[in-house]
C-alpha cells in the first residue's frame, strides 16, 4: 500500500507542472493586457512599457514561466498584479471559504444522491424508480446558476429570509448568521452532485441486484438487510470514485454560484482573475486547484484500494 | 393527525426562519451606510485609487484630500473646482509656467501628524520619482499621466508650494485635483511599506478606514477633525461592498443586505423601484460614442458622411430601450454642461436630411458604404453596449452604412484603444465605440484630437489632427482666467459637434438605487460624490 500511495504522490508532480505550462501559456494566448488593471486608462506607451518591465511583462515566455515557476516550487506564487497582494494568502482565504462550501454543498448532495439511488435502484421501474430519475435529470440539467438566481428571488428578495450574497461578516465561524449565509449556494451547488450521484448509484444498484451472487445469498436464506450489506459493499468503489470527482469539483468552486452569491472563493476568484487577466493570480489559483483535485482523486483512489483489494492488485 | 403534523412542521420551519429574519433585521444598524459597489475588490487604499472613477469616488475622495477638489454640493449645475488642501493658487504674471500654491493651515492627517507643503513634495516624489524612497510603482501607475503638465514643484515654506509646468498649462488645477495626499509619517511608521500602509492608510479626509477585508468589505468611519467643517460626516458608519455582478447587486439591494447599489441594470429598475426602493440618477460628463477613424482610407473623413450618421439615430427610441436612463446626445459635452455652447450643426434624429447627406456623398440604395466597428459586450461605462450598438447598425442601415462589428472583450477593448485605429489588432476597424470621462479640459476635449496624443502615444484613437483644433487647444492650455477659458472650452466644443468629429449619440445618468432610508444625498453632476451630507432614518 505504501509504494502504491509513493507511487500516486509522485504523479502529482508532472501533473502539477504541465497543469501549470498549460494555464501559462493559455493565459498568454488569450487577447487583453494584464496589466491594463493597474495603469490608468490613458497611460501613455512609454508609461507602459516602463510597467511591463517592472513587471518582468517584457521578458520572453519561456523565462516568465521559469521564473515563476522556480519561485512556487518554494512556495511563492508571487504577488496579484491586480491587487497587489500575495497570490498565496489570496488563494488560501479563497479556498477556505470554497471548502467551507463544498464541505455544505457534499453534506447535502451525498446522502441525498446515495439515498435516493439506492431507492430507485432498489425498486427499479417502479413509480420511486420514475420519480427520482426525474429528479435526477431535472439536477443535472438545470443550470444552476439559474436555479440560484431564483432561490434569492424567493428566499432572499421575496420572503427576505435568507441573506442574497455575501459569505457573512469577517472569518468563516460556524454560527448561526454565516450558516444562514451558505444555506442558499450550498443547496445551488449540491444539485448537480445530487443528480449525478443517484443516477449512478441507481444504476449500480440495480445492475448488483441483478447479479447471481445476490440471488444466492437470498437462497442462502440471507435477510434483505444482509443482502443489502453486500451490495452496499459491491456499489462503494464506483460511488466512491464518482464521489471524489465531484468533491474535486465543489472544491475548485463554482465560477458562475460564487458569482451569483458573490461567494469569497476560488470561483469567484479565478472569475476576477480572468476579466483582470492577472496572470499571476490565476496561474496560482489553478495550481492549488489542481492540486486539490489530484489529492483528493488520490484520497478516494486509497479509499477504494481499502474497500476493493482487487484495484491495489491491478 | 396530519393536521397536527403538519402545524408541527410549520412551527419546527417558522421558528428558524423567524431567527433568520431577526438576524437580518439586527445586522442594519441605524447611521451605517451600506453601498454595494461595481468593482470586483476594495479600491486601492495606499492614496491613488485604482478601480477608475468609482476608486476615486469611494477611496479617493473619502480617505484623502487633494489639493483642488470638485464642488459636490450641488445637483442642478455642473460641477467647478474649488479650495481643497490648497486655499488659493495663481500663476506667475511673468513666467507662465510657474504656479504658486497656498497651502491650508491646521491640517492634520488621520495618524496626528501635521499636513504642510513638503507632504504635497513628497506626494509627488511618490509618483513621478523612480528613485525617490517613497516612490509607489502602483499609485504612480494611476497617478502620473494625471499630471502631464508637471515638469518640477518644490516646497517654498510650510505653507507654500511651487509648481513649473513644462509649458505654460492652464489646465494644472483639473490635473492635481486627481492626487491626492497620504500621510509621510504613517509610511514611516508602517517601517516604509505601501504593503503595510494598504492595511491602515492615513490622509487627510473626511473618512478614516478602519478596517477592510480584500474583495469582501471595507468600513469607513468619520474622520472628527476634519478640516471642513461643512463636510463633517454624518453617518457613523460608512461600508463598501464589492458586488460586481449585477443581479447580485440588485439582489442585495432588494433583500436589505445594502441600502445603496451603484449602477442597477436597467431590466431590474421595474423590480427594484415596484419594491420600494429610489433611483436616483443626474447627468453627468460622460458621453458613449463612435471615436472614428481619420486615417486616409476612413470613410468617416466626409464630413457628410459623419452628419448623416449623426442625424440617422433616434436617441429618443434608444431611450425607450434603456428604461429612460439616459441623456441623449447633442453633442459631445452633455446639453447641462457649461461647456456646451452654441453649436449650429443640430444632433437630432432627421433621416430625410441623413439620406441627402448620403446621397450627397454619392450613396444610396444601390451603393451601400461599408464600413467595420470595433464594439465590446460590457466594460466600464459601457452602459448596454450590445443592444445599443445593434440599434445604431438598424440606424445607419436606413442610410445606406452597412455595418460590419468586430467585437473583443473589454481589456482587450481598452489596449486596441490605447493602440490606436492603424494598429493592426484593430482589425481594419474605422471606429470604436468607448465610452469617456470627460470632466475636465484635458479629458473632455484635449486627449481624444491633439497631434501630439496620436495613438500609441497618447489616445487620440482616430489619428484626427487638424491645425485649428490645435489652436483651440493652445487657446485652452494659455487661457488662465477662469472664465476666459470656459469661453475657449465653449468655442472647441462647438467645432467637435459642427465638425460632427464622432457619432455623438447618447450621456450615462449614473443610476443609483437606494433604499428610502437614505436621506440627504445630493447627486452632483460629477463622476465624484459626497456622502457627508447622507444620514440614515
Amino acid at each position: 500500500m505504501l509504494v502504491y500511495l509513493l507511487r500516486r504522490l509522485l504523479y502529482v508532480c508532472p501533473v502539477a507542472i504541465g497543469v501549470s505550462a498549460i494555464c501559462f501559456m493559455l493565459v498568454h494566448v488569450a487577447p487583453g493586457d494584464p496589466l491594463t488593471a493597474i495603469m490608468a486608462v490613458d497611460a501613455t506607451a512609454q508609461e507602459q512599457e516602463a510597467m511591463r518591465a517592472a513587471y518582468g511583462l517584457d521578458k520572453p515566455l519561456p523565462t516568465q514561466y521559469v521564473i515563476w515557476l522556480g519561485k512556487a516550487v518554494q512556495g511563492d506564487l508571487g504577488k496579484s498584479i491586480a491587487s497587489g497582494r500575495p497570490v498565496a494568502g489570496e488563494v488560501i482565504g479563497a479556498v477556505q471559504n470554497s471548502l467551507v462550501l463544498a464541505f455544505a454543498a457534499s453534506l447535502i448532495a451525498f446522502p441525498l444522491g446515495i439515498f435516493l439511488g439506492f431507492l430507485a435502484g432498489y425498486f427499479r421501474d417502479s413509480w420511486i424508480d420514475r420519480a427520482v430519475t426525474t429528479v435526477a435529470i431535472a439536477g443535472v440539467s438545470l443550470p444552476n446558476y439559474w436555479l440560484g438566481i431564483v432561490l434569492v428571488i424567493i428566499f432572499s428578495v421575496t420572503l427576505g429570509w435568507l441573506p442574497a450574497m455575501g459569505a457573512g461578516d469577517g472569518a468563516w465561524m460556524w454560527d448561526f448568521t454565516h450558516l444562514s449565509h451558505i444555506i442558499l449556494p450550498a443547496i445551488t451547488l449540491s444539485v448537480v452532485p445530487i443528480g449525478i450521484v443517484a443516477r449512478t448509484m441507481r444504476a449500480l444498484v440495480g445492475e448488483i441486484y441483478s447479479m447471481d451472487f445476490v440471488q444466492a445469498l437470498y437462497a442462502k436464506g440471507l435477510h434483505r438487510g444482509d443482502v443489502l450489506r453486500h451490495v452496499v459493499r459491491n456499489a462503494a468503489p464506483t460511488g466512491l470514485s464518482v464521489m471524489g470527482i465531484q468533491l474535486g469539483y465543489l472544491l475548485g468552486g463554482s465560477i458562475l454560484i460564487e458569482t451569483v452569491f458573490n461567494w469569497p472563493g476560488t470561483g469567484f476568484l479565478l472569475s476576477n482573475a480572468i476579466f483582470q487577466r492577472d496572470l499571476p493570480l490565476l496561474q496560482g489559483t489553478i495550481l492549488v486547484l489542481a492540486l486539490f483535485f489530484v489529492l483528493v482523486n488520490l484520497t478516494v483512489d486509497v479509499a477504494q484500494a481499502i474497500i476493493d483489494p482487487r484495484i491495489k492488485r491491478s | 393527525m396530519l393536521k397536527k403534523f403538519v402545524r408541527a412542521a410549520a412551527l419546527a420551519a417558522a421558528i428558524p426562519l423567524a431567527a433568520m429574519v431577526m438576524g437580518a433585521q439586527n445586522a442594519n444598524a441605524g447611521g451605517t451606510l451600506r453601498i454595494g459597489m461595481t468593482a470586483a475588490d476594495i479600491p486601492l487604499t495606499t492614496g491613488q485609487t485604482d478601480q477608475g472613477g468609482e476608486g476615486q469616488r469611494f477611496m479617493g475622495y473619502t480617505v484623502y484630500d487633494s489639493l483642488i477638489e470638485w464642488d459636490l454640493a450641488n445637483a442642478d449645475k455642473p460641477s467647478g473646482l474649488v479650495p481643497g488642501l490648497a486655499t488659493e493658487w495663481k500663476v506667475d504674471g511673468a513666467d507662465q509656467t510657474k504656479w504658486t500654491f497656498k497651502i491650508r493651515e491646521g491640517v492634520t492627517f488621520h495618524d496626528g501628524s501635521k499636513f504642510t507643503a513638503s507632504d504635497v513634495v513628497w506626494n509627488l516624489d511618490k509618483l513621478l520619482k523612480p528613485d525617490a524612497e517613497q516612490y509607489d510603482q502602483r499609485q504612480s501607475a494611476q497617478g502620473k499621466s494625471r499630471i502631464p503638465a508637471v515638469a518640477s514643484y518644490k516646497a517654498i515654506d510650510d505653507t507654500t508650494l511651487e509648481i513649473i509646468t513644462k509649458t505654460p498649462d492652464a489646465t494644472l488645477p483639473y490635473q492635481l485635483s486627481w492626487i491626492v495626499i497620504s500621510s509621510k509619517a504613517n509610511w514611516e511608521a508602517k517601517g516604509k511599506s505601501w504593503d503595510e500602509v494598504a492595511k491602515a492608510p492615513s490622509g487627510t479626509g473626511p473618512w478614516k478606514l478602519t478596517s477592510f477585508v480584500p474583495r469582501e468589505r471595507a468600513e469607513l468611519v468619520p474622520n472628527p477633525d476634519y478640516w471642513d467643517k461643512t463636510r463633517m460626516p454624518k453617518l457613523d458608519k460608512l461600508v463598501l461592498i464589492p458586488l460586481p455582478e449585477p443581479n447580485a447587486r440588485s439582489a442585495a439591494l432588494m433583500s436589505g443586505q445594502v441600502d445603496w447599489i451603484e449602477a442597477p441594470a436597467p431590466d431590474t429598475i421595474p423590480a427594484i423601484k415596484g419594491a420600494g426602493y429610489e433611483i436616483v440618477s443626474n447627468a453627468y460628463p460622460h458621453n458613449w460614442t463612435w471615436h472614428l477613424s481619420r486615417l486616409p482610407d476612413s470613410p468617416w473623413n466626409d464630413i457628410r458622411v459623419r452628419k448623416a450618421a449623426n442625424l440617422a439615430i433616434d436617441r429618443d427610441g434608444m431611450k425607450e430601450l434603456l428604461g429612460g436612463l439616459m441623456i441623449p446626445a447633442k453633442g459631445f459635452f452633455p446639453p447641462s454642461s457649461q461647456w456646451f455652447g452654441k453649436p449650429t450643426f443640430e444632433v437630432k434624429y432627421d433621416l430625410p436630411a441623413a439620406q441627402a447627406l448620403m446621397k450627397e456623398a454619392g450613396y444610396g440604395p444601390d451603393k451601400h458604404l461599408k464600413v467595420k466597428a470595433l464594439i465590446s459586450p460590457s466594460g466600464s461605462g459601457q452602459m448596454l453596449p450590445l443592444p445599443m450598438n445593434e440599434y445604431i447598425q438598424q440606424s445607419l442601415a436606413e442610410i445606406w452604412i452597412d455595418v460590419d462589428f468586430v467585437v473583443v472583450e473589454w481589456n482587450q477593448m481598452i489596449n486596441l484603444w490605447r493602440a490606436g485605429a492603424a494598429d493592426a489588432g484593430v482589425q481594419g476597424a474605422q471606429s470604436i465605440n468607448f465610452t469617456y470621462f470627460i470632466q475636465d479640459p484635458f479629458t473632455g476635449l484635449i486627449r481624444h484630437l491633439a497631434c501630439d496624443l496620436k495613438a500609441p502615444n497618447g489616445t487620440n484613437w482616430g489619428a484626427y489632427c487638424d491645425p485649428d483644433m490645435e489652436e483651440l487647444f493652445k487657446q485652452i492650455k494659455t487661457t488662465f482666467d477662469p472664465a476666459a477659458q470656459d469661453e475657449v472650452m465653449r468655442k472647441t466644443h462647438e467645432k467637435f459637434v459642427n465638425d460632427a468629429l464622432f457619432l455623438m449619440v447618447t450621456h450615462d445618468v449614473a443610476p443609483r438605487a437606494m433604499s428610502k432610508k437614505v436621506k440627504g444625498f445630493v447627486q452632483a453632476q460629477n463622476w465624484f460624490q459626497n456622502f457627508s451630507s447622507i444620514t440614515m432614518e
